[in-house]
Formats: structure tokens, C-alpha cells, sequence
């Protein structure tokens, strides 16, 4: 890329970033823009309730699992770059990278972003979505505007097409399964602009 | 035809100085280039291009065609697409911030691009520096000072005339007079337009709200009753005085939160015909000027003529948005007397009336959709109270109605089957 800006520099680890998360420089730049601004006290890092204060967000159903997924278990903080690599999940897919046997994963692979959806079901990271997880989530997208019985034959039915192994879960690769025709780079990516 | 010279002097002034913000831009591309790097340049249209496709849109062609609407584990991608999508970027956030600019206006306050002045452009600045901190700075304090202080002394004169005629004319040319001082001492350059639509007695003028220096900026041009409410300190000592010239409206803070003696009170002070037009500001709180929020319903179902005013600054000169998160109004005032100038405009707009079958949220969003295309702002429907509260609840039963609709339908025709 040649030599890196100066206002890279003040950003952490931004060729690191760029690296594992395949962003620009102008997108780390304008991600910085926006976790400052998120921050508001400047304190360096974000916690749940700076993402609360996004009124679009907490407008959204099941707004309280996008913000749980930006915190790893026991953490309670989100520095600039656990935030990037979490936002690489909707990077589009690069189509015209060259498959190098030996290196990781790019973090904006469809199974990634397969697990990414699949964390928001599976609450106590079990590995599994278990009906009950399942109904919370229909809860939550379907608020007050379905009874509890609807609810609750939307879930079994589900849960009857996904499960394979009839171990009354849904695990990951049923999950995977079950998308398996769904445009998953279509629907889970965000447009970056240049 | 002196005012005349004055304006042509003025809009040349302007003219250079924009010439001069061309340059300077144009000087720190030239730097990023000769150093091979970009030069940061804030998009004012947003990092991510967001697809406005409906909820019903996306769940239609989720289903891989043909089969029936029933729930599929990959609708929750579009909540969650949403979802990190206005993480990244959200259309209220940024209105609470100043307006990001694409030259440069040689105030380093507006400036990202810091490394990349040459010696030459840190000259001008510096040169700029001194002329504003040094020459504009004192004489606008001094300026400041004269207008309010005459304000509070000339006003508690006039307070002593008996009521009538005399005394009316007696406190606008007062008024008039203390609030073009402090249009020059902030260097405000304003156009107004369409002043035959101006405010008359017996109405209601409704405006949207940047800074607090809207009031001076219309105060300047005609008189208002004004509301709010009552404050210590300085401010009460020229809330007190003005108040003896002619009726405003000062509400003490127990009372503000009392609607209906608001509201009372209001449509008493319209129903006087010799009361001067009252000056209210529906969004509540300040935004920064590139769109125009919510209205507070309240002074819409006073049910009187509605004057509405649209005001634009433009952000080149100096920006005059009041961030009250950030700064304080000590604080706000020393940038707004050090920037180059305030330059904006102003447009009144033909009144309005409520119309049968109206009520006042769908009357206060016409009016506001008036004001919004007048000054060239976007019309937003979410709440300027927003800045600092949580969203109600009633924007996510909105959606969850909306997704329930396209499944629970559907759910209904399997049951019978």
C-alpha cells in the first residue's frame, strides 16, 4: 500500500487490522471516527450502554443480542479492536482471494458469518439451539403481536425441519444445513463506501 | 445606499474569504499527494450504503421463492443486518454533531488534517489567529457588552412610562435597537427573505433551533414575545428588565412541567391582539443544522395562526451549531465571537392554520415539513429529545408488528390446512 498515513499511526495495530480484518485504510479511519464518537466519555473502549444509546439499535428487536455479541464472555469492555474485527463479519466476501492452504479463515467467510447468526440464537454458547432459546428469540422478533401457542408450533415446527439427528437442538451444522440455499453474503453484509 | 455599499462590501469580504478556504483545501490535497498518502475527507454521506429495502421486501425473498411465508431461522438476518448497520452508522448520532465540512475554514477546530500543512498555509493560519483572537475577539466582547448592558438599562426606562402607545413604540426601538448590536458583535451577516410574511400579533412564530443565537438573529429583524423560563444570574437580571417593556412569557421551573398552564397561558398572551407574536422553538434542544427534528405538539394545539421560520447558516464562515454536551455556553460564545462570521440566512414562510380534521402532531409535522424544504434541511421524523433520552417503546413495537404480519398471516392458512 505504500507508506501509511499519519492519522493511521495514532490508531492501534491498524496494519494489524487491516491485515486479519481485509478493511482499508480509509474504512479503519472513518471506524475510528465512529467508535470515538460512541465513546463519549473518550475513555478508549465501549460498553453496553454506549451501544444502547444508539436510538436505531435499541429500536431494534433483538438489539440487546447485537450488543452481547461485541462482548466476549466476562468482558464487560470493547476496545477499537475487538469492535473492528466484529464489524469484519459483514465485510462482503472477497470472491477473487486466492485460497492459501495454511492461512485462517477470513473472518467475513460465509461460516463465519453462519456463526455469527448462530450466536445470536444460542445464548449460553452450548453449541446448540435449544427450543427454549429458539422461543426467546421468536419472543423477541414477534413481541406481543402472537399468543404463546403461535409461538410456541412456529418453534416445534422449526425445530422439526432443522433437526437432523432428532436431539430436540439445533446445532451448528444443522443450522448451516438448513441455509444451506440462502444468500448468506447477500444478507449478511453491509455495503463499506470507499 | 450606504447600507447598500455595506452589503457589497460584505459579500465581497465573503467572497475572499471563501477563496481563500478554496486555497487551503486545495493546498492540503496537494501535501497528502506529494506525501503519496489520501487525504481524509469526511463523507457527508455516510461510510455504508444503506439498502432501503423494506421488512416485508426482504422476508419475501428470504423465502426461497414460491413456498409459503412461515418462519425461517435466516430471518433473523435482517434484524441483525440492520442492527450493525446503524452501529456503524445512524442517522440521529450524527445530527448532535457539527456539520462536517469539505474545505477547510482555517479554524483549527474544524481541521482533520493537521499534518498536512505546509509553512505557507500554517502562515495564513497563524495570520488568521491573530487577526480573530486579537481584533475581532475584543471589539465583539466590547460590542457584546454595550448591547446587553444598554438592553437591561433602556428597558427598565421604558418600564417606567405608564402602559400605551408610547411606551409599545418606545420598547421596539429599543429591543430592535440592543439586539443589532449584538448582531454585530458576533459579525452575523443575514439575509432575510420573503419579510412580508413576517410574524404578527396574535400568533404563534415557530422556528427551528441551531443555538441560542436564533433568538438575536430574529429579535433583530422584528419583536417578539419571549417564552422560557426563568433563569438566575445574569440572564434573570435581563429576563427581569425586559419583562418591564413589554409582556414576555417566563415560566418558573415548577410550572414548566404543568402543560395545560403552559398552554394557558400562551393562548391568553395570543388572544391579546396588542401582545406582540410569541417566539417558540418546537424541537426543544439544539441541532446542528442540517436537518430539522420532531416538534413538540404544544404550541400547535393552541390553535392560532402559525408563523414558520426557516434558518440556515452557513457553515463555511463559522459553524454556530451548540453542541450543549460538549461545550458550555461561556465557552460556545467565545468560539462563536472568534469564529470569521456568522453568516446565514432566512426565510418566512406564508402562516399556517390547523385544518378541520387535523390534529396538532399531524400539523406540527406539516409545518416542520415546510420549514425543513424551505432551508434546504432534512425533514427527520425522530425526536430531538433523542439527544438524551431512550427510544419509547413504541418504535420497536412498530417493527415487531410489521414482521408478525408477514409470518402470523400465514401461520393462519397452515392451521386450517
Amino acid at each position: 500500500m505504500g507508506s501509511t498515513s499519519s492519522t493511521l499511526l495514532k490508531i492501534p495495530n491498524a496494519e494489524v487490522l487491516m491485515q486479519e480484518t481485509g478493511f482499508s485504510p480509509a474504512h479503519i479511519i472513518r471506524l475510528h471516527d465512529r467508535f470515538k464518537a460512541l465513546d463519549k466519555e473518550g475513555r478508549g473502549y465501549l460498553c453496553p450502554q454506549d451501544f444502547g444509546a444508539i436510538k436505531e439499535l435499541a429500536m431494534n428487536p433483538i438489539g440487546d443480542r447485537i450488543i452481547g455479541a461485541f462482548f466476549s464472555p466476562g468482558k464487560e469492555t470493547v476496545d477499537f479492536s475487538t469492535f473492528v474485527k466484529i464489524l469484519a463479519h459483514f465485510r462482503p466476501v472477497d470472491k477473487d482471494r486466492p485460497k492459501e492452504p495454511n492461512s485462517p479463515e477470513p473472518i467475513n467467510s460465509r461460516s463465519n458469518k453462519l456463526k455469527f447468526a448462530f450466536q445470536l440464537y444460542d445464548q449460553d454458547k452450548d453449541g446448540k439451539i435449544s427450543r427454549d432459546e429458539l422461543l426467546k428469540v421468536l419472543r423477541a422478533m414477534l413481541g406481543m403481536q402472537v399468543t404463546e401457542e403461535q409461538l410456541e408450533s412456529i418453534a416445534d415446527r422449526t425445530i422439526q425441519e432443522a433437526d437432523l439427528d432428532r436431539d430436540e437442538a439445533i446445532s451448528f451444522e444443522e443450522f448451516r444445513k438448513s441455509l444451506e440455499k440462502v444468500n448468506i453474503d447477500h444478507k449478511m453484509s453491509i455495503r463499506f463506501l470507499r | 445606499m450606504p447600507g447598500y455599499c455595506a452589503v457589497l462590501l460584505q459579500l465581497n469580504l465573503l467572497d475572499y474569504f471563501s477563496f481563500c478556504f478554496q486555497w487551503a483545501t486545495l493546498r492540503m490535497e496537494r501535501g497528502a499527494k506529494e506525501k503519496n498518502q489520501h487525504l481524509y475527507k469526511p463523507y457527508s454521506n455516510g461510510i455504508i450504503a444503506k439498502e432501503p429495502v423494506s421488512l416485508e421486501q426482504e422476508i419475501q425473498e428470504m423465502r426461497r421463492g414460491g413456498a409459503e411465508p412461515e418462519f425461517d431461522m435466516s430471518d433473523i438476518f435482517y434484524f441483525c443486518r440492520r442492527g450493525v448497520e446503524s452501529i456503524v452508522d445512524d442517522e440521529v448520532t450524527k445530527r448532535f454533531t457539527a456539520e462536517e465540512l469539505e474545505s477547510w475554514n482555517l479554524l483549527t477546530r474544524s481541521n482533520y488534517n493537521f499534518h498536512h500543512i505546509s509553512t505557507r498555509l500554517t502562515a495564513l493560519w497563524g495570520v488568521g489567529v491573530l487577526i480573530r483572537y486579537g481584533i475581532l475577539l475584543p471589539l465583539r466582547v466590547t460590542l457584546a457588552f454595550t448591547g446587553v448592558g444598554l438592553l437591561v438599562v433602556l428597558t427598565s426606562v421604558v418600564g417606567l412610562f405608564p402602559n400605551g402607545r408610547i411606551k409599545n413604540y418606545l420598547s421596539d426601538k429599543v429591543h430592535l435597537m440592543c439586539y443589532r448590536i449584538c448582531v454585530r458583535a458576533l459579525t452575523a451577516i443575514i439575509t432575510y427573505h420573503d419579510s412580508e410574511n413576517k410574524p404578527k400579533n396574535g400568533g404563534i412564530c415557530v422556528a427551528n433551533h441551531t443555538s441560542p443565537i436564533d433568538v438575536i438573529i430574529l429579535a433583530s429583524d422584528g419583536c417578539y414575545a419571549m417564552v422560557g423560563q426563568v433563569h438566575g444570574g445574569l440572564m434573570g437580571v435581563i429576563q427581569r428588565a425586559m419583562v418591564k417593556a413589554c409582556p414576555h412569557i417566563w415560566f418558573e421551573r415548577s410550572e414548566v412541567k404543568d402543560r395545560h398552564l403552559v398552554a394557558k397561558r400562551l393562548s391568553d398572551h395570543v388572544a391579546d391582539e396588542s401582545k406582540l407574536p410569541i417566539l417558540i422553538f418546537p424541537e426543544g434542544t439544539c441541532i446542528n443544522n442540517t436537518s430539522v427534528m420532531m416538534f413538540k405538539k404544544g404550541s400547535f394545539e393552541i390553535g392560532c395562526k402559525v408563523y414558520p421560520v426557516a434558518i440556515k447558516y452557513d457553515p463555511r464562515f463559522g459553524d454556530a451549531f451548540w453542541n450543549s454536551s460538549k461545550f458550555g455556553m461561556v465557552n460556545y460564545l467565545l468560539h462563536m465571537m472568534s469564529s470569521w462570521a456568522i453568516v446565514c440566512s432566512v426565510w418566512y414562510l406564508p402562516p399556517m392554520s390547523r385544518m378541520e380534521g387535523e390534529d396538532a402532531v399531524q400539523f406540527a409535522n406539516r409545518v416542520k415539513a415546510a420549514i425543513a424544504r424551505k432551508g434546504g434541511l432534512a425533514d427527520l421524523l425522530w425526536d430531538g429529545g433523542l439527544k438524551r433520552g431512550k427510544v419509547k417503546e413504541v418504535f420497536k413495537e412498530e417493527q415487531q408488528k410489521l414482521y408478525s404480519k408477514v409470518l402470523v398471516g400465514s401461520s393462519e392458512d397452515r392451521s386450517r390446512s
